[in-house]
């Protein structure tokens, strides 16, 4: 997929400077990435709205799953993303990006999420129990 | 080829773009949108941190109305084919179907717009406003902050449309063009975010 629009993108005459260089997607690329999304954004409400998988748990980890695919969908065929434009520079720039968001999400509800568990203000119950 | 170029492009800004044939200008602003994915990430996470305390208020399963959701997500799936459409009519250098299609994108942004507006002005009514708690000052500001995103769209798409008809579709507007559409795409990457972190997983709790 990458490879075609890669070569789309080169295929003009090079009297249009650089920004053809980025690739463009064909129509069959944008339906394909259209109808996608639409499926995958379908699938998730429909879980949540009609309840079908009965536990909240799972349909937490299927809905996050299918935002990701969703996510990576919308990069490759709305974004045009792929490892070779601009010299993989976008390509490195994304990564870094991903890793910096990743630290960021993971220890911050990681972090808090200590400070809740361990200086929750205590009920009198509990300090009568406590050792 | 650099003095064809100069002769047909009346604007002398892009002299800098003919020494990086690669296109430097896309890379620059995709370094941008990925510094913007990062004001965002920071949102989140805040969210993350503050989505559950509620302060004896109402919570997500109280206030989201998921059909609406569903209806604004959609707005938005629309306008980003529709914008690719319109660049695919840019490629092909119809001005005509190209502002069509712009336009056709910029209601389906206007209405996205709409609906979150009318769907603020209505948890403000009902007394869920940003001060309530820290659950819905985090939700005012991650998703308030993303219509904001839309609605400099919106501005940006407009100016657009005035500069393709006044100078037709130039290097210069073409280049334009296509930053309006990784901004415009990337903004509903970020919504499949809001949509499935806020409003599903809200009233999943």
């Amino acid at each position: 997929m990458s490879g075609a629009a890669h070569t789309h993108g080169h295929g003009h005459d090079h009297g249009h400077h650089g920004q053809d260089a980025h690739g463009h997607g064909s129509f069959k690329d944008y339906v394909t990435g259209f109808v996608l999304s639409v499926i995958l954004t379908a699938i998730p409400f429909w879980l949540v709205m009609a309840d079908v998988l009965g536990d909240k748990l799972v349909t937490g980890v299927v809905i996050l799953g299918l935002a990701v695919v969703q996510i990576v969908v919308h990069m490759i065929y709305f974004l045009h993303m792929n490892t070779k434009s601009e010299g993989g520079w976008t390509f490195l720039a994304l990564i870094f990006t991903v890793t910096i968001v990743v630290i960021t999400l993971c220890g911050s509800i990681w972090v808090m999420h200590h400070l809740n568990a361990n200086m929750m203000p205590v009920s009198a119950e509990e300090m009568r129990h406590a050792p | 080829m650099t003095q064809a170029s100069t002769a047909d492009v009346p604007n002398f800004l892009d002299l800098e773009g003919e020494h990086h044939p690669e296109g430097s200008t896309m890379l620059g602003f995709w370094i941008y949108l990925m510094s913007d994915c990062l004001i965002f990430a920071v949102l989140f996470a805040t969210y993350a941190v503050l989505g559950r305390s509620y302060a004896a208020g109402p919570s997500p399963k109280d206030l989201f109305d998921l059909p609406i959701v569903a209806v604004n997500t959609s707005m938005l799936l629309f306008s980003s084919i529709t914008y690719g459409f319109a660049m695919l009519e840019m490629e092909k250098g119809d001005l005509s179907k190209t502002q069509l299609w712009l336009a056709v994108t910029g209601l389906f942004g206007a209405a996205f717009v709409g609906l979150e507006l009318w769907e603020f002005s209505h948890l403000i009514h009902e007394g869920a406003t940003p001060q309530r708690s820290g659950f819905l000052s985090a939700f005012f500001t991650l998703v308030g902050t993303h219509g904001l995103h839309v609605t400099f769209g919106l501005i940006w798409l407009v100016t657009l449309m005035v500069q393709t008809r006044l100078r037709g579709l130039v290097p210069e507007n073409k280049r334009r063009l296509m930053c309006l559409s990784m901004f415009w795409h990337f903004l509903d990457v970020i919504w499949i975010g809001v949509f499935t972190f806020v409003y599903l997983m809200g009233v999943l709790q």
